[in-house]
């Protein structure tokens, strides 16, 4: 069964003037279908106003569905017997930390959400102190989140949500307000949920870095998923990326645009190493003729794959992708 | 900038007095400042300072940090013992042109002055002992019983403590907003008590806008974790009554007997 299932999602901002009339509704979400499996790493991606956090706010029963329909782990977000069953089940992290911390000391507020859902004492510390664990901030438990770190809060906050015991986690720009050092420390702790817990984690943010190791990526633009697939396939992409305002990752673009000095480099680098391998790839002299073997033969494989997964692959962009993914393999093989 | 205000600021230490349960600490506050009224007698206001020391003793927190907290009112305390002090009628024993000191002035004033000190003293001793998050604990406890008159017990507690959380964190954007403002040349320096007033609507336009954009993000914040009132709520730290807090319960009772004592024999 699905994790998250959307389907043809709508949501309207409906605008009041000052007598409470209906002024116009803004269409923040316009038909969005959406499939998430139990275990996977989902990044969203899309610029601001493309809906993005929106959608994440329908995960959690925070906003309700104008037509279509939400289910999370097979609960219908708009069945109010659920609604506080789905906000256990899958949690979320906000953006602003400041303004998701209610206790003043850490490990209060890590027990908040235990307390709400009525566990019993001795339980919630066995809780907080696993959740604080998991995100590495065990030796902060005391402290006032004032005096911690914008990454160390954001991690409180995540170890507040698996309090909870979630099925899932949503995670709306979580590192926006964050610097540098922060992002990652932020990052790092969702994917050990992620790979330790097999927690399914929605990563919604606009930083293409932190999409790369996700299993699936969605691109919002206008109330509208635009792209999905691999960070592969959505990254090769680099100027259909560029026309919905979006950055690919800084080593893919230095790879698209050597590429398009001449370089023979497959479309599909994510990493430094790997963009390091393919161009010493290059240095070394491969002859044309053997990386048009390897990519054919890549091809071949490629097609079993897909065959075998019953993947269809049958949208004119995911032909292109296909195309960049074998030339990677050829690379690379 | 704030960081001076020791004045209902928990100190963090281990100590009986830390350990005790909050509601023994506020009710004791309570009693003691009471108490305080009660006594009237040179022996009564010795028995409190007595008891007031043990207390400090007894809660590890540095003397000095603890006086540091009177300077914001010392000023009060100055005034206060001025007026007593000069304004008391009775026998003169001190004259300074218009100014007379009485002789029952000069004990007035005295223990006007111990009894500000020591009020002062007695509750920053509970703030300095308690976080205010088992304060309101305290205070949700210790007020369930209005409960039963349809009084919002918990969210009221609920509301002291986001209040208590929000404070520094709208003091630093205070900071923040100010310094933006100085930046565009705004004048928070003046001495003109008008133009100062006038000075604040563009830092308190920006404050209350930002500080209703955090309520309405924790709200949704305290929803998506589940927060639906005090019903069915579980505690992650409940207040039990243990054998030290009832011994503490004795001593204060003891106390109280002995400051009604002292009023009574002197």
């Amino acid at each position: 069964m699905s994790m998250i299932k959307i389907q043809k999602l709508i949501h309207d901002y409906i605008k009041r003037d000052d007598e409470g009339n209906v002024a116009g509704t803004v269409r923040a979400i316009s038909g969005v279908d959406l499939d998430v499996q139990p275990g996977q790493f989902i990044a969203v991606l899309g610029h601001n106003g493309s809906g993005k956090s929106t959608l994440a706010k329908h995960l959690n029963a925070l906003l309700f569905p104008t037509e279509g329909t939400v289910w999370v782990d097979g609960m219908d977000t708009k069945d109010s017997a659920h609604l506080w069953e789905i906000r256990r089940e899958a949690g979320m992290v906000f953006q602003n930390p400041d303004n998701q911390i209610i206790a003043q000391v850490v490990e209060e507020d890590v027990g908040f959400g235990p307390e709400n859902i009525g566990v019993p004492t001795e339980e919630i510390w066995k809780r907080v102190e696993e959740s604080l664990a998991a995100v590495g901030m065990l030796e902060h438990r005391k402290k006032s989140p004032n005096r911690l770190s914008g990454g160390q809060k954001q991690r409180v906050s995540i170890a507040g949500v698996i309090a909870m015991e979630p099925k899932c986690i949503i995670l709306d720009e979580p590192t926006a307000m964050l610097d540098p050092n922060g992002r990652k420390e932020v990052i790092k702790a969702a994917m050990k949920l992620n790979r330790e817990k097999g927690i399914t984690v929605i990563l919604i943010t606009h930083y293409m870095e932190e999409a790369i190791d996700a299993d699936r990526i969605f691109v919002m633009d206008q109330g509208e998923v635009a792209m999905q697939g691999t960070p592969r396939e959505i990254f090769s992409q680099v100027e259909r990326m560029k026309e919905l305002q979006l950055d690919v990752p800084q080593v893919t673009l230095l790879a698209h645009e050597l590429r398009k000095a001449g370089l023979d480099l497959p479309a599909s680098i994510l990493t430094k190493e790997e963009l390091v391998d393919a161009l010493l790839g290059c240095e070394t002299g491969q002859s044309t003729e053997v990386a048009e073997k390897q990519k054919s033969t890549a091809a071949t494989e490629e097609q079993k794959n897909s065959a075998a997964t019953g993947e269809q692959k049958s949208t004119a962009a995911n032909r292109q992708v296909q195309a960049g993914e074998e030339a990677g393999h050829g690379n690379q093989g | 900038m704030f960081d001076s205000i020791t004045l209902g600021q928990y100190y963090q230490t281990d100590s009986a007095l830390h350990r005790l349960d909050p509601r023994v600490k506020l009710v004791g506050t309570f009693a003691y400042l009471i108490a305080l009224f009660v006594v009237d007698s040179w022996v009564g206001y010795l028995l409190a300072a007595l008891f007031l020391a043990a207390m400090i003793k007894l809660s590890n927190v540095p003397f000095r940090y603890i006086v540091r907290g009177m300077k914001t009112i010392l000023f009060l305390l100055v005034i206060t013992v001025c007026f007593n002090l000069f304004l008391t009628p009775g026998e003169v024993i001190w004259q300074f042109g218009f100014l007379k000191m009485s002789k029952e002035g000069l004990s007035f004033a005295i223990k006007m002055a111990l009894r500000l000190s020591l009020l002062i003293l007695g509750s920053s001793i509970m703030t300095l002992t308690t976080t205010p998050t088992q304060l309101t604990d305290a205070l949700e406890s210790l007020m369930r019983p209005l409960k039963k008159v349809h009084v919002p017990v918990h969210e009221i507690s609920m509301m002291m403590s986001i209040a208590l959380r929000f404070i520094p964190i709208l003091m630093e954007e205070t900071d923040k907003i100010m310094k933006a403002q100085i930046a565009r040349g705004a004048d928070f320096e003046s001495k003109n008590l008008i133009k100062k007033i006038k000075s604040l609507v563009p830092l308190l336009v920006p404050l209350f806008i930002s500080a209703f954009r955090r309520a309405n993000d924790l709200a949704m914040a305290m929803e998506a974790r589940c927060y639906r009132g005090g019903e069915g709520r579980t505690k992650m730290k409940p207040l039990v009554y243990k054998g030290r807090d009832r011994a503490a319960y004795g001593v204060l009772l003891l106390y109280f007997a002995a400051c009604i004592a002292t009023r009574v024999i002197f």
